[in-house]
C-alpha cells in the first residue's frame, strides 16, 4: 500500500519538475558536464565559458573565441570564398553541406588576421558545428593559405584546433590535407614564422596528427580531450577500459607532447606575452 | 572524365581568388593544368575498362589477401644488398617497420617500407603491420640519414593504418605521424613512394609523402577503412561494400583526382610470380630517380611541395556568405548600428502614439 503512495508521490513530483523545466527557457541555464550543477547560462558567457563552481571548460561559440583572444573590433576575416564541393559524390553529404549552409555555418574553419593588444597576427579557429570541424578540402585550403601570407607578410600564426578528424566525407582528398598543411607550416617554420597551436576539446585524428602537433609552441585547455585515436576506437580495438584520464590534456602535458596547459582567464596575457619576447 | 570539371572549376576559382586578393597563385593554377593535361581524353575508353575490371571492393579484398607479396618482399626482390637498420635512437625499435640500405639497379638508396606477415605467426611480430610511433621516427631518421648521404629515398606502403593502443597514444603517435609529414615535406632528396596494398589513413600517409606516388594496380588508399566507414555512415559494418564504393579508394580513382601519379599494372599471376611485375616497377623507379635528380634541389623540393599543395576540390562563391559570422568586422557593425537606430525609432513613434 505504502509503495503504491510512494510511487503516486512520485509522479507527482516528476509532473512538477516537468513543468517547472518546461517554463524556464532553456537557454536561460546550462548544466555543467563536470559538476552536473546548474548554472545561469550569463554568468557562464561572463566567465568565458568556465563553469564558476568547479572551473570546468565549456564550449565556446567561434565568437565568443574572437572576444575572448582579440580586441574588439580588429578581426578580418580571410578566405572566406572558399566554398566545399562534393567532389566524391558521396552519400548524404550534399544535404548535410546545405543543411549547415542554411545556418550560415560556412565552414570548419574561420581564418582571418586580428590584433592582441595591438600586435597583428594570424589567426584560424576551428568550428565544431560544421561536421565536427573535420578536414576537408576548403579548411585544408584556409589553413595552408593562413601559413602562406603569414610567410609573406611576416605575422605569427595562431590556430585553434578543436576536431573530428579528417572528413570521411572527401575520402582520400582529406587525408591528403594533412600533408599540404604540415607541408605549408614547414615552409613557414623555414621562413622563422611564429606559429601557436592552440588545443582545445576535442581534438582527434587528422588534425592531431598534422598542424595542430606542429606549433613551435602547444597551448591546450585543462581536460581536453586530445589524441589520434578516439577513445572508444582504442577500446574497440585493445578490448580493455581506458585508465582514467586517458588522451587528456594533463596526461599529454606528462608524457612531454604539450608545452602550457592555460585557462582562458590568462589565454590572452599568455598569447601577448609570448608575442612580445618572440618580438613581434 | 568525372573529376576533370571539378579541377577545372577549382582552377578558375583560383583565378578569380588571385585577381580579387592580388595573391600569386599562378604555380598552383599551372600544377593544377599539368594534372588535367594528365587525363588524356584518347585513352578514356581504355581506361574505363581497365577500372571497371574489378569493383573497389574486390580491391581491398586482392589487397588484403595473404598470398599478395608483401612491401618487405619488394625490398627483397627491388632493392640488392639490403642492409636493414634499427631503431628510432630514442629508446625503441618497431618491428613494423623495415628500413636500411642498398642499391636500386646501380644507384645507392635508402629503402624503408612497412612490414606484413603472410601467416599468423609472422603477423604476430609485425603487429600487423600497423606501426607504433617509434616505427615512424625510425622512418623519418632513417630518410634524414639519407639527406646527409645524398640517398635518395623509397618507400613501400602497405598497412592498414598507425596502431591505435595506449601504449602508441602514450609515445605520441599523431605528433609522429605530424613530424614525418612536417620534415619529409622538406626533404633535400628525392622521395617515391609505392603503395602495395592497403594504404590505411595517416599510417600510411606518414610514408607517402613523395615527389611521386606510385600505386598498384589492386592496392587501394583511403582515410578510413571501409569497415569504419559503414559502421559510422550506415551503423552497420556489413555495409562495407558500399561504403568502399563510396570512398572512391582505387588506384583509377586516386589518379584520376590528381592524388597519385601512376598506376604499376599487375599480371594476373603476380601473387604467385610477381617478378616480372616487380621489373617493370624497377625500370620505372631507376628512371624516376634520374629524373629527380638531376632536377635542381630547390625545383624538386618545390616540385614535391605543389603537388600536395594542389590537392583539393572548392569553388570560390562571394555571394554565398554575404554575412561575416564574427564580430568586429565592418559588416557587422554597421548592421548593429543600424538596427539599434531602428529600435530606437521605432520606440519614439510608440511614445508619441504613433503607428509604423
Amino acid at each position: 500500500m505504502s509503495a503504491k503512495i510512494q510511487d503516486i508521490i512520485q509522479k507527482f513530483l516528476n509532473t512538477r519538475k516537468e513543468r517547472f523545466k518546461a517554463s524556464v527557457p532553456d537557454n536561460l541555464f546550462t548544466q555543467c558536464p563536470n559538476c552536473k550543477k546548474m548554472i545561469y547560462r550569463k554568468k557562464i558567457d561572463k566567465n568565458h565559458g568556465v563553469c564558476p563552481e568547479c572551473g570546468y571548460h565549456l564550449k565556446l561559440t567561434n565568437k565568443q573565441w574572437s572576444q575572448l583572444l582579440f580586441d574588439e573590433g580588429s578581426v578580418q576575416l580571410l578566405f572566406e570564398e572558399f566554398k566545399t564541393v562534393d567532389v566524391l559524390e558521396f552519400p548524404k553529404y550534399k544535404e548535410k553541406l546545405d543543411k549547415l549552409y542554411e545556418k550560415n555555418i560556412n565552414e570548419g574553419v574561420t581564418t582571418g588576421k586580428a590584433r592582441i593588444e595591438e600586435i597583428p597576427v594570424l589567426f584560424g579557429i576551428m568550428n565544431t558545428e560544421f561536421i565536427l570541424a573535420s578536414m576537408g578540402s576548403v579548411l585544408g585550403e584556409r589553413i595552408a593559405s593562413l601559413f602562406e601570407k603569414g610567410r609573406s607578410q611576416g605575422l605569427p600564426v595562431i590556430i585553434l584546433s578543436r576536431s573530428g578528424g579528417a572528413r570521411m566525407q572527401e575520402g582520400a582528398v582529406s587525408l591528403m590535407q594533412m600533408t599540404k598543411t604540415a607541408a605549408a607550416a614547414k615552409r613557414f617554420s623555414n621562413a622563422g614564422g611564429l606559429f601557436i597551436s592552440l588545443i582545445a576539446n576535442p581534438t582527434t585524428g587528422g588534425v592531431t596528427a598534422s598542424f595542430a602537433m606542429l606549433g613551435d609552441i602547444i597551448i591546450t585547455e585543462p581536460n581536453a580531450l586530445i589524441g589520434f585515436a578516439g577513445p572508444r576506437v582504442i577500446e574497440q580495438t585493445i578490448k580493455q577500459k581506458l585508465p582514467e584520464g586517458f588522451q587528456t590534456s594533463e596526461f599529454l602535458q606528462e608524457k612531454g607532447f604539450v608545452d602550457l596547459i592555460c585557462e582562458r582567464h590568462h589565454l590572452k596575457d599568455t598569447l601577448r606575452n609570448i608575442l612580445k619576447i618572440h618580438q613581434y | 572524365m568525372e573529376y576533370t570539371n571539378k579541377i577545372k572549376k577549382t582552377i578558375k576559382s583560383l583565378e578569380q581568388l588571385s585577381k580579387s586578393q592580388g595573391v600569386d597563385l599562378n604555380e598552383e593554377i599551372s600544377s593544377l593544368e599539368k594534372k588535367l593535361s594528365k587525363i588524356q581524353p584518347e585513352k578514356y575508353s581504355e581506361w574505363q575498362d581497365q577500372k571497371k575490371r574489378r569493383t573497389p571492393w574486390e580491391r581491398v579484398k586482392i589487397a588484403r589477401t595473404l598470398e599478395r607479396p608483401k612491401p618487405q618482399d619488394y625490398l627483397e626482390m627491388i632493392i640488392k644488398d639490403f642492409i636493414p637498420f634499427h631503431g628510432d635512437r630514442l629508446g625503441h625499435d618497431d618491428h613494423a617497420i623495415v628500413g636500411g640500405i642498398g642499391y636500386l639497379k646501380d644507384i645507392p638508396v635508402t629503402a624503408i617500407s612497412t612490414r606484413r606477415g603472410k601467416d599468423l605467426k609472422g603477423n604476430m611480430e609485425a603487429n600487423f603491420g600497423m606501426p607504433h610511433p617509434e616505427g615512424y621516427r625510425k622512418a623519418l631518421r632513417l630518410a634524414k640519414q639519407a639527406e646527409k648521404f645524398r640517398r635518395p629515398v623509397l618507400f613501400f606502403v602497405d598497412t592498414p593504418g598507425a596502431y591505435c593502443g595506449i601504449g602508441a597514444e602514450e609515445r605520441g603517435i599523431a605528433e609522429a605521424i605530424a613530424k614525418n609529414l612536417y620534415e619529409l615535406s622538406d626533404l633535400n632528396v628525392p622521395i617515391l613512394t609505392v603503395i602495395t596494398g592497403e594504404g590505411g589513413s595517416g599510417g600510411a600517409l606518414a610514408l607517402s609523402v613523395a615527389n611521386k606516388i606510385y600505386m598498384m594496380e589492386n592496392a587501394v588508399l583511403s582515410v578510413i577503412s571501409p569497415e569504419g566507414c559503414a559502421s559510422i555512415l550506415f551503423k552497420d559494418a556489413s555495409k562495407a561494400e558500399e561504403a568502399a564504393a563510396s570512398l572512391r579508394l582505387t588506384a583509377y580513382d586516386l589518379y584520376e583526382m590528381g592524388i597519385i601519379d601512376e598506376i604499376q599494372g599487375e599480371k594476373d599471376d603476380f601473387n604467385d610470380n610477381p617478378q616480372p611485375t616487380l621489373k617493370e616497377l624497377e625500370q620505372k623507379l631507376y628512371n624516376d630517380i634520374f629524373h629527380y635528380a638531376f632536377m635542381d634541389e630547390e625545383k624538386m623540393k618545390d616540385q614535391r611541395y605543389q603537388k600536395y599543395r594542389s590537392i583539393g576540390f572548392f569553388e570560390t562563391d562571394k555571394n554565398q556568405f554575404p554575412e561575416k559570422i564574427l564580430p568586429g568586422t565592418n559588416a557587422n557593425k554597421n548592421k548593429g548600428n543600424s538596427q539599434k537606430g531602428n529600435h530606437f525609432f521605432r520606440d519614439l513613434r510608440r511614445l508619441f502614439g504613433l503607428k509604423s
